[in-house]
């Protein structure tokens, strides 16, 4: 029985959906993601590694991650919906603690993802 | 002379052992996320193949994650392309750091290696180089052994995905806690932490406010700005202070 599986209700993008083959679009996309991605990992290799970056810029780009991870992860664990609403005391939020401790004590990568996803569907059965 | 050096002389591991060695941890943590995700793919209706092509060419699971989310409601490709860019924008800081050690290193090689960039090659390779003992050969192989792993393991996640019941094993969380860890293994410092919080907290407000992905881009470069002024305060401080 195909329980929880409504792929006919899942909002897929139609141009994106797939016969066999992989769409012309979702290509288009892939590529650009790739481009986008290739070019800060391989511009310091080529061609920075002559030059030196003023001290102002090598500060902010040193914080930059800090805050990109930080935008990303605390509006997903107190918002929801749409339109986005506060939401405080959900699973999500009070799961991610006990992770993030996990992570700080461990600093592993694999281990926090299974811890987290294991207390997630805890936290989801028992809530 | 010490006895290590020569022992190290005699049954040296090739440059390839070495970083398949070194690379081992990365393969067990890339089998969760890499699985996670490819179930994910394939719920949203993406298949094996184009889950494979996404983590061959692109390599970056987060921004991997959060694509396929946005285009599952729908998100067009340019916000898609930009959001991608600023998530993966760090590489460009790890590369940075793994640049002296690669001076002798041939251009075409140097093109194949930047492709396997990720936070977790660069933690091992940098790791690595900072030591003493690692060449471009041994980072090579930790990026493209690395790479392999994560495309076999997307790709195993999109084929068994159609078997998972949607949301059990909290396959759903393991994008939450892979950025959880993350932003743990930034926080190197007071300022990094300020930062972070500042930007979180921002993200929110905004995110409350303006549709769409822009809050992440806006809060991140206002909160590094902040970040970076009161980082240049403390320097000049120091410097006129003594």
């Amino acid at each position: 029985m195909r329980e929880g599986l409504p792929r006919e209700d899942k909002n897929v993008h139609p141009k994106l959906t797939k016969d066999g083959m992989v769409s012309l679009d979702f290509f288009s996309v892939v590529l650009g993601m790739a481009v986008v991605t290739y070019l800060p990992r391989w511009a310091p290799l080529a061609v920075l590694a002559r030059r030196r970056l003023p001290s102002w810029l090598l500060d902010g780009l040193d914080l930059i991650p800090a805050a990109v991870l930080s935008a990303l992860v605390l509006p997903e664990l107190v918002t929801s919906g749409e339109p986005r609403h506060l939401v405080i005391l959900e699973p999500k939020l009070l799961v991610a603690i006990p992770t993030f401790f996990f992570a700080l004590k461990t600093r592993s990568l694999g281990g926090t993802v299974v811890v987290g996803m294991g207390l997630y569907w805890a936290a989801d059965k028992l809530l | 002379m010490t006895d290590s050096n020569l022992d190290a002389h005699k049954d040296r591991p090739s440059a390839l052992q070495a970083g398949l060695k070194a690379a081992w941890p990365i393969f067990l943590g890339y089998l969760p996320i890499g699985a996670a995700f490819g179930v994910l793919a394939q719920q949203s209706g993406f298949s094996p193949l184009d889950v494979g092509l996404m983590s061959l060419l692109v390599f970056a699971g987060s921004s991997q994650f959060i694509a396929v989310s946005m285009l599952a409601s729908g998100a067009g490709a340019s916000s898609v392309v930009a959001t991608t860019f600023v998530v993966n924008l760090r590489h460009l800081l790890m590369s940075s750091s793994l640049a002296p050690h690669l001076g002798h290193t041939g251009k075409g090689w140097l093109s194949l290696l930047a492709h396997g960039v990720t936070d977790e090659s660069f933690a091992v390779n940098h790791a690595r180089f900072s030591q003493g003992d690692w060449s471009w050969q041994s980072a090579l192989a930790v990026n493209q052994s690395s790479c392999a792993v994560w495309v076999g393991s997307t790709m195993g996640g999109a084929w068994v995905g159609r078997l998972i019941p949607q949301g059990a094993l909290g396959i759903g969380y393991a994008l939450i806690a892979m950025f959880l860890c993350l932003l743990v293994f930034q926080l190197r410092g007071r300022r990094h932490a300020v930062t972070a919080v500042l930007s979180g907290v921002l993200a929110v407000l905004l995110s409350l406010w303006i549709p769409g992905n822009a809050y992440v881009v806006i809060a991140s470069v206002i909160a590094a700005a902040v970040g970076t002024l009161a980082v240049s305060r403390e320097r000049r401080g120091t410097a006129e202070g003594g």
